[in-house]
């Protein structure tokens, strides 16, 4: 393991170990907020798979994330609390099922029409919820019992956010470990160069296909966290706002490394909160779009490389313009 | 050049591949046959159709007419992958390495493809004993054995083309398609690469693409000659030196 490594892997084991102390030092606003941040986290990382791991750049994450939420609402019993064993697999299956019809056919394309593809099938799962009563049309479904896991009871906060922590800390080990594999090699070959693949003997599209699978079923489980945490679902959990929005989250964060869906997702919701802020904003607050849109465009403009590669931006400073211009002369070279 | 031994063997066959792009005849009703211990160069200017050839050959793109045998099989229907898988490697004309993967990484992806075993998630890639020794073989074989841990990207150009090549090799293929491997490098990465060739030709059957005739005439045991998407000639280098059609067509009076 070389030194890079090993700080890499410090700053995200602080990161957990942060997040285990956590509960027990903030209120129970704060708790419940770093559980909706651990499930965006979730979720930001279903989509790093595709475009930091695979290169592919999907803009429906969204529908996957809903499908996820809406069908653990919609298994839930109505009276009884429902079993974590049986809606959590149900939720992730329905999401990956989706996922693997919109993946076979949205795969055939390329760049910007994939782009538009995998929009296109997410706007379908949109309009569908929206317009049918088959989840309670625009207003939504609630779930008026939260499910449970043995003697673990998800309506209570601190218990969920147990739960939602170490499912976050088992996808980030999991995707971990399969960037690792060949099966992980394979996809990062694709990206740089699929038709090189090809020619050293990939068939390339299971492997995306599977990749696109994998990764709308993580997304299935962050919409299940998300549906358990919130009591009810509504179709803007499908929108294009929020495939949007966590494609901001991984860009922030700094495509290409796990970390970076983790940091982008924290970043992102902290940044929302902030802008949110009466105290803070005042008036302003009611506009917190324009301040978190702004902030992303300044930091998207100062931070190429998102929030990751700031420390190595910093070094850069620190050692002066000759280093500098020999390391952008190796990243010219790179590219090359 | 010395040719060698009896036993050798048509390993892949193009017969009368013709391409047509729209109007355009890219390809038009050439053959080519590559034998094992074999070295089979095709010269040509540029836009003579001599990629596309090479394109068709392992499967980029299907040609218009004509057929493809691998190995005694027709595989004008098989895709890239499964001729790659078949045992027919090919290198590029532009580099097509991972930048940013070490030359090791470069060639242990390569050599995966030999087991890919995508359902093992749990296990490190780097672990895997078939790639990995298959992967410091090749590197080894162009002269990158001490240059396992670069970055791919930094290299120099014509280090890149000899990983290139190496790429090609992990794979374990039987037959060699390469598209200009020689193409700016400097005067003793050539020589490293013709002795390179020389070792891999016993046991390969070899096509080159390549604009520098003095190489060509040195290591190709044949020659074939193409002009807008034609074979004008072809035959051992001598045949070729003095033919007339090669003279007036392509290498002009001298």
């Amino acid at each position: 393991m070389t030194n890079n490594d090993t700080s890499k892997s410090v700053f995200v084991a602080a990161i957990f170990a942060a997040l285990a102390i956590y509960p027990f030092t903030g209120s129970e606003f704060g708790t419940d907020l770093v559980t909706t941040t651990m499930v965006f986290a979730i979720f930001a990382l279903s989509l790093e798979l595709l475009v930091g791991g695979t290169g592919l750049v999907c803009f429906g994450q969204a529908a996957f994330f809903g499908i996820g939420a809406y069908s653990a609402v919609l298994l839930s019993p109505q009276y009884d609390p429902g079993s974590v064993a049986i809606l959590l697999p149900a939720a992730v299956l329905t999401a990956a099922l989706y996922a693997l019809f919109v993946g076979a056919l949205s795969l055939r394309t390329k760049g910007v029409y994939f782009i538009m593809v995998t929009l296109a099938f997410a706007q379908m799962a949109y309009f569908v919820v929206h317009d049918t009563s088959l989840g309670g049309g625009t207003d939504g479904i609630y779930m008026t019992v939260k499910p449970t896991l043995g003697a673990i009871d998800l309506g209570d906060t601190q218990a969920l956010y147990w739960v939602t922590y170490v499912l976050l800390i088992a996808v980030f080990v999991f995707l971990a470990v399969l960037s690792r594999s060949r099966f992980g090699r394979a996809l990062a070959g694709i990206r740089v160069n699929e038709q090189r693949m090809r020619a050293t003997g990939f068939s390339t599209y299971p492997y995306k296909l599977a990749a696109f699978t994998i990764s709308g079923a993580i997304a299935g489980l962050g919409g299940f966290l998300f549906a358990v945490k919130d009591g009810a679902v509504n179709p803007e959990l499908m929108s294009w706002h929020l495939s949007g929005s966590v494609l901001v989250m991984i860009i922030l964060g700094g495509i290409g490394h796990l970390r970076g869906a983790l940091i982008g997702a924290f970043a992102f919701v902290l940044l929302e909160e902030l802008f949110k802020s009466e105290a803070i904003f005042g008036e302003f607050s009611k506009h917190w779009h324009l301040g978190l849109g702004m902030t992303i465009i300044a930091s998207v403009a100062l931070l190429p490389r998102g929030l990751v590669g700031l420390p190595g931006q910093w070094g850069q400073h620190l050692l002066g313009r000759a280093t500098r211009r020999a390391e952008d002369m190796e990243v010219q070279n790179a590219k090359a | 050049m010395p040719k060698p031994d009896s036993a050798s063997k048509v390993l892949l066959r193009g017969r009368d591949i013709t391409r047509r792009w729209g109007g355009l005849v890219a390809l038009n009703k050439v053959s080519v046959e590559l034998e094992r211990g074999s070295l089979h160069a095709v010269i040509g200017t540029n836009g003579a159709g001599k990629s596309t050839l090479i394109n068709i050959l392992s499967g980029e793109f299907p040609p218009s007419e004509g057929q493809v045998e691998l190995l005694g099989q027709d595989v004008t229907d098989w895709s890239q992958p499964k001729r790659a898988r078949s045992g027919l490697g090919r290198s590029y004309q532009r580099n097509t390495i991972y930048p940013s993967f070490s030359v090791m990484e470069n060639c242990r992806l390569a050599a995966q493809a030999r087991k890919p075993a995508p359902w093992a998630w749990w296990q490190s890639a780097a672990r895997c004993e078939v790639s990995t020794a298959a992967a410091h073989d090749a590197a080894v074989r162009v002269g990158l054995g001490n240059a396992l841990d670069r970055t791919a990207g930094l290299l120099s150009h014509g280090q890149k083309r000899q990983l290139e090549i190496a790429m090609c090799l992990a794979t374990g293929p039987e037959v060699l398609l390469l598209d200009e491997p020689l193409a700016g490098m400097g005067a003793e990465e050539t020589e490293r690469m013709l002795t390179l060739l020389e070792q891999l030709r016993p046991d390969h059957a070899i096509l080159l693409v390549e604009h520098d005739m003095d190489a060509v005439f040195r290591a190709a045991d044949r020659i074939t000659v193409m002009v807008n998407g034609q074979v004008i000639a072809s035959g051992s280098p001598d045949f070729i030196r003095n033919s007339p059609e090669v003279k007036t067509a392509y290498l002009g009076d001298h």
